[in-house]
């Protein structure tokens, strides 16, 4: 029975060898749906199992003994974000095709994108890290096609960058990966925390910096998140906001593995600081941009601060906070990216310049972005209070004042600019003014609409469902701390 | 480990990095492809034993097989990368008829308002020296 757990990964890549033969649009539409249909069964029936008795599912592929195979583990964190990245990728899909954008009309959307959905799955479930790299890698160049796929100049000025930076990042995670093979002799990872734990300290910094690094890249923490603001505005609004929600999540669930699994409560001041500046920085950038896409993508930056400053605290109660504004991150970041979308269907742009009176002409519209915004920005009664109240709690417990003092900071710089959005876009009269006469953003665009308010309702589900959930990330936490269960789980399988 | 394969990694990792940080995009894919050769090689020296192929039947010491798959792995990813990275240099050749990498238009926006307010600060500030 534990097979259901590779088809989230199978399902979608068979999809897409397939559709590279069926190249009729109608033909791709059905079957994307089909295998994330499959993915998402298979997805939510292993997460509600390990929700009901919390044992690590392990699948060896094609049946290789020990670490010849391709191991696949899901554990409570790991079966959680499949799930969910499954619900959103699935949900963006139905937005992408209500966009009617050109990229989608492409023979070559549908496949990549079954790829990329393929990759995520993979990469939260793989169980060694060089599986961990092919499934970085399977994402990575299945989502430098979906920036560049339109081929305007705007968007290869921006690939470049991305993919040049994100070559780097892959060289660097392979090298690292290299080094630890030939420290420790193995790559799976429930034989490396013994191997790892061996090791004299100088050489065990040195590997735990270059992981840190790779993935630091990946989840664009401070210093290294440049390349984020540059190139997610270029790609059409579907596609960023799979990136948004999911990609620089993949970061940050690998830099939990490495902090929790690899390498336990090693380099926590340095992982704090990381968490500090970069939430501070990228609010600042934030506010000093014009254009919704440019302050959004700012924001990501800003918000996988508090995970990793949750994460560098270290300790159960913490690292079950990382996990809650993981899970409540995704869905946040996601609508917001797609609310945008549909603003600049709607008027060629999303700049606070151009448009104005968005909430008169649409009320239904504000309210799918003012919901996520006063989450992200963290107001109760919304998921996002709730996410940041368990990060700073887990700080103040931990005595780490400055860190603290820059959340609360932060949280209110945010909410400054997602104000600004609020003002120059919804607020204030309809303009350009002969837009005025025609009522409705939305009615055109009923499938945009509905997909956005269907990943709100998720959002709010998460803060109507809080109680358990945050339950839950305790549990995976208390879990992800348990190493030996884990390497007994994956040795005994 | 052999000496010369590990001042060969060097070289190639000092030759990459200073390829991909030209603004050329020629060059940045030919350090692309410098850069992965490195890592490959890098991980052939530090990660197997040298010794006989390992093939069922044979004698003697056995090079082991583990770094080996990998390292074929990561040489086609290593290739599918570089290919991407020249039909991206082929597109931005045929859209800007230049081989170089553009700076972003509102980066350079929002400096040259900092630009702005820094000059504006200078005046005011030479104006209370001259008061």
């Amino acid at each position: 029975m534990n097979g259901l757990l590779s088809l989230p990964v199978l399902g979608p890549l068979i999809a897409a060898a397939v559709m590279l033969v069926a190249r009729r649009l109608g033909a791709q539409r059905v079957l994307s749906f089909l295998a994330l249909g499959i993915s998402l069964l298979a997805s939510a029936t292993t997460f509600v199992r390990i929700w009901d008795d919390g044992v690590i599912r392990v699948v060896r592929m094609s049946g290789w003994p020990g670490s010849f195979a391709i191991t696949l583990v899901a554990d409570r964190l790991s079966s959680a974000m499949v799930l969910i990245a499954t619900i959103v990728v699935t949900v963006v899909l139905a937005y992408a095709i209500g966009q009617r954008a050109p990229d989608e009309r492409s023979s070559f959307y549908h496949p990549v994108y079954m790829v990329m959905a393929a990759g995520i799955s993979q990469a939260f479930l793989a169980g060694d890290l060089f599986n961990l790299f092919v499934a970085f890698e399977i994402l990575l160049m299945a989502s430098y096609v979906l920036l560049t796929l339109e081929g305007t100049d705007e968007q290869v000025r921006a690939g470049i960058t991305y993919v040049v930076l994100n070559i780097l990042e892959s060289m660097i995670l392979l090298m690292a990966i290299g080094l630890v093979f030939a420290a420790t002799g193995t790559v799976s990872m429930a034989e490396l925390p013994e191997r790892l734990a061996a090791l004299p300290d100088g050489v065990r910094m040195g590997l735990h910096l270059l992981l840190l690094v790779a993935f630091g890249i990946k989840a664009a923490v401070f210093p290294l998140f440049f390349w984020l603001p540059d190139s997610y505005p270029t790609a059409p609004s579907s596609v960023s906001a799979v990136f948004a929600g999911l990609l620089t999540k993949v970061g940050v669930y690998c830099l939990i593995r490495t902090q929790t699994l690899l390498f336990p409560g090693e380099l926590r001041e340095v992982v704090v600081a990381i968490g500090a500046a970069t939430m501070l920085i990228g609010v600042l950038g934030a506010i000093s941009h014009r254009d919704m896409k440019r302050i959004l993508s700012f924001h990501i930056v800003s918000q996988i601060g508090y995970m990793v400053f949750g994460l560098g605290i270290g300790g159960a109660a913490a690292i079950a906070a990382t996990i809650f504004y993981l899970i409540h991150h995704i869905p946040v970041k996601t609508s917001l990216f797609l609310v945008e979308g549909i603003v600049a269907r709607d008027s060629g742009s999303s700049s606070g310049d151009v448009v104005s009176g968005l909430a008169r002409r649409s009320p239904m519209l504000g309210i799918l972005f003012l919901i996520p915004a006063l989450s992200l920005a963290g107001l109760p009664p919304f998921s996002g209070f709730l996410a940041k109240f368990a990060v700073v709690r887990a700080g103040v417990v931990d005595a780490q004042w400055v860190g603290v003092t820059v959340a609360l900071a932060v949280s209110l710089l945010t909410l400054v600019s997602m104000v600004k959005i609020w003002v120059g876009a919804f607020w204030g009269q309809v303009e350009p003014v002969e837009r005025a006469s025609t009522i409705g953003v939305l009615r055109h665009q009923r499938t945009m609409g509905i997909s956005t308010s269907v990943i709100v309702a998720l959002s709010l589900a998460i803060a109507l469902a809080a109680g358990p959930l945050y339950e839950y990330a305790m549990s995976a936490a208390t879990q992800l701390l348990d190493i030996a269960g884990y390497v007994g789980a994956v040795r005994s399988s | 480990m052999s000496p010369s394969l590990l001042v060969l990694v060097g070289v190639l990792f000092a030759v990459g990095t200073y390829l991909l940080m030209e603004r050329s995009l020629t060059r940045v894919a030919l350090g692309v492809g410098v850069l992965a050769n490195g890592v490959n090689v890098l991980i052939v020296v530090a990660g197997s034993t040298p010794g006989e192929a390992p093939i069922v039947g044979r004698e003697g010491t056995l090079a082991d097989p583990l770094p080996q798959a990998l390292v074929l792995t990561a040489i086609v990813i290593g290739f599918a990368l570089l290919s991407f990275v020249l039909a991206l240099a082929w597109r931005n050749w045929t859209i800007t008829n230049n081989d170089e990498v553009e700076d972003d238009l509102e980066d350079r926006m929002v400096a040259r308002r900092a630009d702005r307010t820094e000059k504006r600060g200078d005046e005011r500030h030479r104006e209370d020296v001259q008061q």
